[in-house]
């Protein structure tokens, strides 16, 4: 089956099994490893990504799905010489240490602070329920996104 | 992750005329809403070899429309959109609550409502307020169209009164009447997100001149095989006052309502303590 | 600017936070298979027979059993009890009976589905209560992974002179580690005939040594490469080295290179956790609260083989009397072989265990004494000129009373106490409340002789492009090893913190600088890299005059110093310092080089309606010698102290005949972002001149104190006692209604 679908930005088609996990897709396909597997159940986060903006588990969703749709993936937010606000807030305020969550993480506090959700510690954590992080217990998580919701939202553009 | 994706064979339907032709003809095909079920399963390797009916294409079944008698909420309308939902939100709050406690936001992004229902999982969460909002599940498949009230069917613990080749188009929730004097809904989990309740209710009680009971509607799950009205507390409480007598009796009622069971998640005993006291707390008030 | 003592920026981060770290299972290799795991399904018994299904295509397959091990059959951990593959005789469900690779990871799993394993069953021993009363004999003669026997003064002695006894008995479950990225390990061949494995690992010289045995193999024929871990807390010290095996095994056989990544369920159900316990004490004191005798006995189920549980229940045994001064105490410690899958290391090291029923011990003898908790504390804390159980008298950076105090005043902990009870009097509030303290401490490093045995080697290289080079096999988990190595050699070298670089550990390129365990990593091998630093400093200031601040001067220097040499390595090793000693024997003398302390308060709320329980707050107050990076450092602690709620509150592995029958994220409930309360964390630094720049190691000390803390805070909300983790709101809904019956 031929999927047509976009990621970060860049029309992409994929031929090939149409029950493949876009996670699998991601990585395997795309050579997007920054998607990461914690579970294969849904309940981790870490293979969260954007379709069409809104945060979901890449590894719940069959390639099929994925026809026609937008994906943005970690790979989309920054690279380390041009961090995002919300990367750097992260690097600055020790909210990654593992990384294996981070990606996911990034992703979803990304989605919240675009989707205008609120900066409270409350409202991130909410944000952040799918989520999930064993190093960190979250509290330098949630400030990492607290700084980046006050950083000015669009970050400076270079020219390349 | 076991699931073999070369094994698996996906019909993807364009429209619902072909999403029932397709269902009549391969009836052993699992109905693929937001996977977010189906998908657990498929990852453990469970599901290699099988049919799939990808009902994602459907835009139509994804609609919310709200006429005057009620919300229609298609069975593709996902538990984000309908948590969001401003006049859901206004006329429906149990049900958006509900919605907005299933998982966390990447499943509520995906998990559908139609999908929820079809499952029958013993602890979906949207259960307890679809069954005191009195809900109807609209079905197709090549026989016609059949509305059943929502508490027909679940016929166990993952298993419905579905027919073979027949699909969930759309849930009708009706708006009450009259608003209620008082509502609740809890989901009681293991933690505060991303989590699969261990007890949840839903109630609604309409409360006459003097505190005489005019209507209440109270449902639990996780708490029996399949979500449950609780008759013979309502029974208990209808036409009368709220007293602290026929509260109690209400209570010492729940026992013949729901049975609860111990498993890996939870206790009889504390679900059982635990959906008394939810229901105390609303009968007096508290909640 | 000196970089210790500041938050610099986290070497690896910003690799990390684009998704450009690669983890084991990101990385690809040509012609690669995938390596999967036959399992027994039953406890104990014997293997009869292993038939394969004729019609499966086996040519597409390797598959290697225990006969294919060229050397011995056997993983070495601190002993080799523990076969690779069984060979006959199957200990516990889900151990490895053999392997099979395939170059599709769905079709090696298929394999599986055709293989039928015919068993001849025993009857299992499934506790340690039935393994040490011999129900069978799983290892000769007592079925003890270790007896360990602490005495100081004289038991008999201190109880005839107690006013007080009490008396109470604890019991704490599995807690699995949990780390997000679950274990995985590729493996190949070189040309060469080098045997090469990379994965996600603590302790690449565990995994090394373990390979040399099963490959009959030497050590230069050996190469062990860590790949980004993501998350390990003990959970990848001892099993890397079977995974690692088993893939390496497949690769010898296949002549391809081999990768295993197990799933969530096959990583909780199959590999090591916290071991369970049961302690008991009995206590005595004076009427004002001086402890006199503390009798202890501790026995962990340590499940089929041995792996880490002779030095976690060393650990556990040492800890167990609390960080309190007695003059009199015995313990007795044992680990009893079991048929479960085998129980090891998990951050705390089996202090968690201990030290729950220490504080939980103290809030009840507090009761018994109508003495306020913290008051009985300080009374006992150990001080400067202490000793411990052991007998190891502390002379240097003791801050126990410093942590306890500052909690104290932090999270007000007095004020809290009074307000919660008024707040429990008003029947017609929705939520009781509970204020409770704890106090740990925890030892730096291995215990007793454990680092004199092991003289660990690291320190640094100076390239000739100006580049520094820290070299260590302690490996990058989260915990900011990297980073922190960085800042000690840059200021002990006296250069930018950007111009010091942490080499990845491999084997074929670091020393080895033991295992990353232990809370060791800062204290003892931080120490080596300094001293490496300052000597290559010294090095380089004699030939090239004072260490030159600007980049072009400093390459000038290298130059002259290098003198053509394409770099200079200077590698330290540990010595002991001086004054400490150790007897395995009679586990008497200096257990630890240091220790470090913490306070914590937990302030909590139990809904009356649901008995859930909700943390509201976490205050806590560490001694922690120095901290290198305070950031890390309070990472550090939060994200333990998460863990120890965890095991406290929600997490329940439930184990039916010898395994884990809920091996998933979403049963095995750990904290989100929603349950994980706010933290205030406050640091103290009394510097210990061993550890680098005065550090002491904290790594495990935060996962030790929540959970009595917690305890005792829902005896003032609930009224009960609650002696056996986790507390579920199950168990206390039974507890309140017991009473009504």
């Amino acid at each position: 089956m031929t999927i047509n679908f976009e990621v970060n930005g860049a029309r992409r088609i994929f031929e090939g099994d149409p029950f493949k996990r876009l996670i699998d897709v991601l990585r395997e396909d795309f050579a997007l490893t920054g998607t990461k597997e914690g579970c294969g159940e849904g309940e981790c986060g870490a293979c969260t990504v954007l379709l069409d903006g809104r945060p979901v588990n890449s590894c719940l969703i069959p390639i099929c799905q994925a026809d026609g749709h937008r994906i943005e993936t970690v790979e989309n937010l920054g690279i380390p010489e041009r961090l995002s606000a919300l990367q750097k807030a992260f690097l600055e305020e020790g909210g990654a240490q593992c990384g294996i969550c981070t990606p996911g993480m990034l992703l979803a506090a990304a989605a919240h602070l675009k989707a205008g959700g609120k900066a409270d510690d409350l409202s991130i954590r909410r944000a952040l329920g799918g989520n999930l992080c064993r190093c960190t217990g979250y509290q330098h998580i949630v400030k990492a996104v607290q700084k980046a919701a006050k950083a000015p939202r669009k970050p400076r553009r270079k020219k390349a | 992750m076991r699931g073999d994706a070369f094994s698996m064979r996906v019909f993807r339907p364009a429209s619902p005329a072909e999403a029932v032709r397709l269902f009549a003809q391969n009836p052993d095909a699992l109905p693929l809403a937001g996977g977010t079920d189906l998908m657990v399963g498929w990852n453990s390797g469970r599901l290699n070899g099988r049919a799939v009916l990808d009902l994602s294409r459907l835009e139509e079944w994804r609609r919310i429309e709200v006429t005057d008698e009620g919300a229609r909420i298609g069975a593709l309308a996902t538990h984000s959109e309908i948590e969001s939902h401003p006049v859901l939100l206004k006329r429906l709050p149990l049900l958006a609550e509900a919605c907005a406690t299933v998982g966390a936001v990447q499943i509520r992004n995906r998990g559908t409502l139609g999908g929820n229902v079809a499952n029958a999982s013993p602890a979906g969460d949207s259960f307890p307020a679809l069954a005191v909002y009195e809900a109807f599940v609209h079905t197709v498949s090549k026989e016609g169209r059949r509305s059943l009230p929502i508490l027909e069917v679940f016929a166990g613990v993952k298993r419905t009164a579905l027919r073979p080749g027949e699909l969930i188009e759309r849930i009708d929730v009706p708006f009450l009447p009259q608003p209620p004097a008082r509502q609740f809904f809890r989901k009681v989990g293991s933690r505060l997100a991303q989590t699969i309740s261990k007890a949840v209710g839903a109630g609604l009680l309409w409360l006459g001149r003097g505190g005489v009971v005019l209507g209440c509607r109270i449902a639990f799950g996780s708490v029996a095989p399949t979500v449950r009205r609780l008759r013979s507390v309502e029974e208990c409480l209808h036409s009368g006052r709220l007293t602290p007598e026929t509260i109690e009796k209400a209570c010492a009622a729940l026992s013949s309502d729901i049975s609860p069971i111990d498993d890996v998640r939870s206790t009889r005993l504390y679900r059982m303590a635990v959906s008394r006291n939810l229901l105390r707390a609303f009968l007096t008030g508290r909640a | 600017m000196p970089a210790v003592g500041t938050n610099v920026i986290r070497k690896e981060g910003a690799e990390k936070l684009c998704g450009r770290a690669k983890f084991i299972d990101d990385l690809s290799f040509p012609d690669c298979l995938h390596g999967v795991t036959l399992r027994s399904t039953i406890p104990f018994g014997r293997i009869k027979k292993v038939s394969f299904d004729p019609s499966f295509p086996w040519d597409e397959c390797t598959v290697a059993t225990a006969r294919d091990i060229p050397g011995k059959n056997a993983v070495q951990h601190i002993e080799t009890d523990q076969p690779l593959l069984v060979g006959e005789r199957v200990m516990h469900p889900m151990e490895p009976i053999l392997l099979v690779a395939h170059p599709s990871r769905q079709k090696a799993y298929e394999a599986l589905r055709h293989i039928t394993v015919d068993y001849e069953e025993y009857d299992p021993v499934l506790t340690p209560e039935d393994s040490v009363a011999l129900k069978a004999v799983l290892r000769a003669p007592d079925n003890l992974f270790k007896d360990v026997r602490i005495d100081k003064g004289d038991i008999a002695a201190g109880f005839a002179a107690a006013d007080i006894v009490v008396e109470g008995e604890y019991r704490v479950p599995h807690q699995e580690q949990a780390y997000i990225e679950p274990n995985g390990m590729a493996a190949w061949l070189e040309p060469d005939g080098t045997l090469v494995a990379k994965g996600s690992m603590q302790c690449p010289y565990y995994v090394h040594k373990a390979l040399m045995l099963l490959f009959n193999l030497p050590a230069e024929k050996v190469r062990v490469i860590q790949a980004v871990t993501g998350g390990a807390f003990g959970g990848k010290e001892d099993y890397p080295s079977v995974i690692g095996g088993h893939a390496a095994l497949l690769a010898w056989k296949s002549r391809r290179p081999v990768k295993i990544i197990y799933d969530r369920p096959e990583d909780m159900a199959s590999t090591s956790k916290r071991h369970p316990a049961v302690v008991r004490h009995r206590t005595g004191l004076t009427r004002d609260g001086r402890l006199l005798a503390q009798d202890i006995d501790v026995l962990f189920d340590g499940g089929a083989y041995s792996t880490m549980s002779p030095v976690v229940l060393s650990r556990g045994a040492i800890h167990a009397s609390g960080a309190y001064a007695c003059p009199n105490v015995r313990i007795r410690a044992r680990a009893a072989a079991t048929n479960s899958v085998p129980n090891g290391a998990y951050r705390g090291f089996g202090v968690p265990q201990t030290l729950f029923a220490a504080e939980l011990h103290m809030d009840r003898i507090a009761e018994a004494l109508r003495m306020d908790p913290a008051e009985l504390r300080r009374r006992n804390l150990l001080r400067e000129g202490s000793s411990t159980a052991t007998g190891q008298v502390l002379r240097h950076s003791v801050g126990a009373a410093d942590a306890l105090d500052a909690c104290l005043r932090r999270s007000r902990y007095a004020q809290k106490r009074k307000a919660c009870a008024a707040w429990n009097k008003r029947s017609r509030n929705p939520t009781w409340r509970g204020t409770g303290l704890s106090f740990a401490y925890h030892g730096a490093g291995f215990t007793g002789g454990g680092e004199v045995f092991y003289a660990s080697k690291a320190g640094l290289a100076l390239d000739a492009d100006g580049g520094v080079r820290v070299l260590a096999a302690s490996t990058e988990m989260g915990q900011g090893e990297a980073t922190v190595f960085a800042q000690i050699a840059a200021d002990a070298l006296g250069v930018p913190y950007g111009w010091v670089e942490t080499e990845t550990p491999d084997t074929s390129k670091v020393p080895n600088s033991g295992p990353t365990v232990a809370s060791r990593t800062t204290m003892i091998v931080g120490r080596l890299v300094e001293r490496a630093a300052r000597q290559l400093k010294a090095e380089l200031e004699e030939a090239a005059g004072k260490v030159p601040k600007s980049r072009p001067a400093w390459l000038k220097a290298v130059r002259r110093f290098l003198d053509g040499r394409p770099s200079r390595e200077v590698i330290c090793q540990y010595e002991r310092p001086p004054g400490q000693q150790w007897d395995e024997k009679t586990y008497r003398g200096d257990a630890y080089g240091s220790f470090a302390y913490a306070a914590v308060v937990v302030d909590l709320e139990v809904d009356k309606l649901t008995y859930e329980v909700k943390v509201t707050r976490v205050t806590t107050a560490f001694e922690l010698g120095r901290a290198i990076h305070p950031l890390f450092a309070e990472g550090q602690i939060i994200g333990g102290l998460t863990q120890g709620l965890g095991y406290a509150l929600t997490e329940n592995p439930v184990y039916k005949r010898g395994v884990m029958v809920n091996p998933h994220f979403t049963d095995y409930v750990i904290p989100t972002s929603m349950d994980a309360p706010p933290m205030d964390v406050v640091l103290l630094e009394k510097p210990y001149e061993h550890g680098a720049f005065g550090a002491k190691g904290i790594g495990e000390l935060p996962n030790d104190t929540p959970a009595p803390a917690v305890a005792a805070a829902l005896r003032q909300a609930t009224g009960r006692w609650f002696t056996e983790l986790p507390i579920l709101p199950e168990k206390i809904c039974k507890a309140l209604h017991d009473d009504k019956l």
